[in-house]
């Protein structure tokens, strides 16, 4: 499923003395199955552009076009977009509401006119995706389970949906570390093997840089940098300025460049860097 | 400052007891910055609850500044010598205008008028939010209503404060305001910081760090000290710097590296003597 953003503007107050502009004439394309990270801080457009993409919002100008279909169309069913889009939001489990942990989870696909029995396949699908055991849990409240525990049944509701683009915005904020990876090793996992498209919120340089393929900088409602991980990361100075920064491994890297040590440019991931600074260190040893 | 005596903290209701803190033995020195850690469930914000006494110890006792948490009469001074910040910036402001919100602790007190301008005035210049204090508290960021709950706290001209993840829902920019602040708190008024957080480059700035770990104290040392024990830590699901878990991965490789690095310098420093 991909996505075409083509020439997309949001003005808030239009024709009042409040006027914001939000997103300033974003163009993009994102391709089917990729794995995207969205990055700016807070007010820089992020949350307003990925509400867009799941027709929350209607731009003030533009088109986005999800696999073919012009979803700023005003005929357009909202239940259509949904189905293909689906949006986790920040601190989802303020939203969890039902009595059980089942119910929660099947609220979005019984809206969908599907059998019990196709509904009850996504239920243990989305929970099986989410590592929260169906048995133990389906009849328990989600009030009752721990915070990473509530996280992982309100993004299962999401994926119940069986949506065809997974955006999530900041899905790890407030988790202990352990929580974090799980959650994200998750995400990886239904990535790779449902090859569907994730976009990825996060204020973590060094989860976008372990995960995703690339990364969207906005910056002022524009879209400031766009590319490959490995390109988005050499602008450090500009990152800095726009008040994000890089993983701390690449600080180290830039640091050992600035005294003339030579490191691949193509060293991003902890791994890359553990190898080249092994080569450095043995190869001079020798 | 804080002296925790075998303190021992059980949650119980009619239907189930869950032990928060086992035993735990900590003694914290006026002006020391002490990073706590653990991860979720472990005990660290029961800690903190016992700290300023919303929680009584089942077992033990809790002083601060040599009062007992557990005597009645006390409560309120020992809460204005130990204060409190929590995580969530909105569960915590009360007022419609940053100044009052500040305010609200002072007037508590009983103070006369002038007293407590004086004190929210240099209360909201100990944060850097003085250019702020007409504004409602909705216009503030997140980082910036947080400095806003420390001021507040501030205004009670506390000796020691206690912050349970003041950073855990703020931007990069946000939790960078709010960790200069507490540093510079430490550092300028000599007040004694208790922070509890779950990000490894905060704790890095403590002088001292106490891992956590099923309501006991598995770790306590300086930072240094504390995260070379990287194997340990990661068992425990918890993280360490990227750069120190580098240097622990090139010493695994063979490498002659310092394993107790916590920043980019000392690890460029260390890589250019292997050089």
């Amino acid at each position: 499923m991909s996505i075409i953003i083509e020439n997309l503007s949001y003005i808030y107050d239009l024709g009042t003395p409040f006027e914001t502009t939000a997103l300033d004439n974003i163009s993009i394309n994102i391709d089917q199955g990729e794995f995207i990270g969205l990055i700016g801080h807070t007010g820089s457009g992020k949350s307003t552009l990925i509400q867009h993409m799941n027709g929350l919002i209607k731009p003030t100008e533009g088109k986005i076009i999800v696999n073919g279909v012009d979803i700023t169309d005003k005929k357009i069913k909202l239940s259509e977009i949904r189905k293909k889009v689906g949006l986790v939001f920040q601190y989802p489990e303020y939203q969890l509401f039902e009595e059980t942990v089942y119910k929660d989870i099947a609220f979005g696909p019984s809206n969908l006119n599907l059998s019990d029995s196709e509904i009850d396949k996504r239920v243990r699908y989305a929970m099986d995706i989410v590592n929260i055991d169906f048995n133990e849990y389906k009849d328990k409240s989600p009030f009752e389970l721990s915070g990473g525990q509530k996280r992982r049944v309100a993004i299962a509701g999401v994926l119940a949906m069986e949506p065809e683009v997974l955006i999530l915005d900041e899905p790890t904020a407030g988790l202990d570390p352990r929580g974090r990876d799980e959650i994200l090793n998750q995400i990886k996992r239904l990535h790779s093997e449902k090859k569907i498209t994730v976009i990825l919120v996060s204020h973590s340089m060094e989860d976008i840089a372990r995960l995703v393929d690339r990364i969207i900088v906005m910056h002022q409602g524009k879209i400031e940098i766009v590319g490959p991980k490995e390109l988005v990361f050499r602008h450090a100075q500009r990152l800095e300025e726009i008040g994000l920064g890089l993983p701390q491994i690449l600080y180290l890297v830039n640091a050992l460049r600035e005294k003339n040590i030579e490191i691949d440019s193509n060293a991003i991931s902890f791994e890359a860097v553990k190898a080249e600074l092994i080569r450095l260190v043995g190869v001079r040893n020798d | 400052m804080i002296k925790i005596q075998q303190v021992g903290y059980t949650y119980e209701t009619s239907e189930y007891k869950s032990i928060a803190i086992e035993m735990i033995d900590l003694h914290v020195e006026k002006g020391d910055f002490v990073a706590v850690i653990g991860h979720n469930g472990s005990g660290k914000s029961t800690l903190a609850k016992l700290i300023n006494g919303i929680l009584l110890p089942t077992e033990g006792n809790v002083f601060v500044a040599g009062m007992n948490t557990k005597d009645d009469k006390l409560i309120w001074e020992i809460r204005k010598t130990a204060g409190m910040v929590f995580q969530n910036p909105d569960n915590q402001i009360v007022a419609t205008v940053v100044e009052e919100d500040v305010a609200f602790g002072p007037e508590n007190l009983g103070l006369p008028q002038f007293m407590i301008r004086e004190r929210v005035d240099s209360a909201l210049a100990q944060v850097g939010m003085s250019e702020h204090m007409k504004k409602p508290p909705y216009l503030l960021s997140g980082g910036q209503k947080q400095r806003v709950a420390i001021a507040g706290i501030l205004a009670m001209k506390p000796d020691c404060i206690v912050l349970d993840e003041p950073t855990a829902m703020l931007d990069p920019v946000g939790r960078k305001e709010v960790m200069e602040t507490i540093e510079k708190l430490n550092r300028d008024e000599n007040i004694t910081v208790i922070h509890i957080t779950h990000f490894m480059e905060e704790a890095i700035k403590a002088k001292r760090v106490v891992v956590i770990e099923e309501g006991k104290v598995i770790i306590d040392g300086t930072p240094n000290e504390v995260f070379k024990e990287v194997a340990k830590l990661q068992d425990m699901g918890l993280d360490v710097p990227q750069v120190t878990l580098m240097a622990y991965h090139l010493r695994n490789s063979g490498i002659n590296i310092k394993e107790d690095i916590l920043t980019v310098e000392e690890m460029v420093e260390e890589i250019c003597q292997l050089l």
